[in-house]
């Protein structure tokens, strides 16, 4: 019977949760690097086995580690990440021009087709790829050296490259997204790249509908229907029909648009799945009501789950990278709380239930569908 | 030969238990400790000094015979007891909360 495996990414540590295709009985393993912080894993589609991790901490910086038996085992593979040339400048919070540095890998994105090959979106803000399994890393530099780069300014969290999304059907066509920078695309594997925030509207910043300078914080897609993206920006949730030339507002009637996940069905495109949020600064569900927003329409229309979610007294944030789902056939849907919950919904939404209750603040949910 | 004493989070990384001994040729500094400690243990490379300006990390302090060394020239010599194995050369993490 096929199964599941779920990679979190705690503020403490990684773990590793696994069930049958029934997704009631879990196993539970981990801490992974106890007291780490780790931002993201997520396994290879071409060798499910392999997985990556980012690990990092204030005092001891950034490692890569990776697992080649589902987890098991690891082992630290190079941290080296130097931007290419002279890293040169952008924005500082008070305008004033400040050196590129890294700071952490957010994002780790394996290849669809190579277990070698993965991606890694950096803090501050750049592109990096490994061909040999995460043992060294060069950076894609045209997208922070081609043209708005000098211009973009941290958002509150870092200016950080948070979404890599690799199109299925388009080979060498990707997204990236950059808070607080916007949406960009690049159609030959990363090499050259351009700003794709057309139809973003942001009351923060000077210009409105500037080309770069939005906060968005996750873009998500439909394997089969690539060309349609959905965004969740700081506020506003956004659909693309056409690759991101163009964006159009789909928040409908949601109760708030801001919120960080995004995520759409495993065989329904346009079934999309957020977790509205109060406010840039109240960091909570509206009303103390933990509810999952899902749209079966592509966005406007949104419709509240909320059976086994707690509906009084929650105040948990559901972080960007911190909402997935598994491809069985009842589609499951996963997301993780900063108040150290883990969820799984087996039937697309319509009922949850708690994996984990008490781990470490939640950065980061990934699913993965086991044969 | 060095004694070097690691924080638990980088013994985890390098995968020993108590101090790390290590034997260094020439001039026994800073640096040459490090040095040295990250050749034997690649793993620490980036970990306690910074890949691209090879400064101390922020929040790692040096210490030796109840001196703190961490704003020392590293090329300087470290105290004798040191280069002769009598005292440890210990690397902290330094206390912040987080």
């Amino acid at each position: 019977m096929s199964g599941v495996r779920v990679l979190v990414g705690t503020r403490k540590g990684a773990f590793v949760l696994t069930s049958d295709g029934k997704r009631e009985r879990w196993d539970v393993s981990g801490p992974y690097f106890a007291g780490w912080e780790v931002y993201h894993v997520k396994g290879s589609p071409a060798d499910p086995g392999r997985l990556f991790a980012s690990q990092s901490n204030g005092w001891f910086g950034q490692l890569i580690q990776r697992s080649d038996d589902g987890g098991k085992t690891w082992e630290p593979v190079g941290n080296k990440f130097s931007y290419e040339g002279e890293p040169g400048t952008h924005q500082w919070y008070d305008g004033t021009p400040h050196p590129w540095e890294f700071a952490r890998v957010w994002h780790l994105e394996p290849s669809l087709e190579d277990p070698d090959t993965v991606y890694a979106g950096v803090e501050d803000a750049g592109l990096f790829r490994s061909a040999d399994g995460g043992q060294s890393w060069q950076e894609l530099p045209g997208l922070r050296t081609d043209g708005s780069g000098p211009s973009w300014q941290p958002g509150a969290g870092g200016m950080c490259l948070h979404t890599i999304i690799l199109d299925p059907a388009r080979p060498g066509r990707m997204f990236a997204a950059i808070s607080a920078a916007g949406a960009f695309r690049s159609d030959d594997a990363g090499q050259t790249w351009r700003p794709v925030n057309r139809g973003l509207h942001s009351e923060g910043i000077p210009d409105e509908d500037a080309e770069v300078g939005h906060c968005v914080h996750r873009i998500a897609l439909h394997p089969a229907r690539p060309e349609v993206l959905y965004m969740q920006k700081h506020w506003d949730v956004m659909r693309s029909d056409d690759a991101g030339e163009s964006w159009h507002e789909v928040s409908g009637n949601l109760p708030t648009d801001f919120g960080f996940p995004i995520e759409v069905h495993a065989h329904e495109p346009d079934t999309v799945y957020v977790v509205p949020i109060t406010s840039d600064s109240e960091h909570f569900p509206p009303d103390g009501r933990l509810r999952v927003y899902r749209s079966r329409t592509g966005g406007d229309d949104w419709q509240a789950l909320t059976r086994g979610l707690p509906q009084e007294h929650c105040y948990v944030n559901v972080l960007r990278d911190a909402m997935a789902v598994d491809s069985l056939e009842d589609c499951g849907v996963y997301f993780g709380t900063t108040g150290g919950q883990v969820y799984v919904s087996a039937d697309a939404g319509d009922n949850w239930a708690p994996i984990v209750r008490d781990l470490p603040a939640v950065l980061s949910v990934e699913a993965q569908t086991l044969p | 030969m060095i004694r070097v004493v690691l924080p638990a989070h980088l013994r985890n990384l390098a995968r020993v238990d108590g101090e790390v001994e290590l034997a260094v040729a020439g001039q026994v500094t800073q640096r040459s400790v490090l040095d040295a400690l990250e050749a034997s243990y690649p793993v620490l490379r980036g970990t306690i000094r910074d890949y691209g300006s090879g400064r101390r990390r922020a929040f790692v302090r040096f210490f030796a015979c109840e001196q703190d060394l961490s704003h020392d020239q590293p090329d300087a010599p470290l105290p004798e007891a040191v280069a002769t194995g009598a005292e440890p050369y210990l690397i902290v993490g330094a206390m912040a909360g987080g």
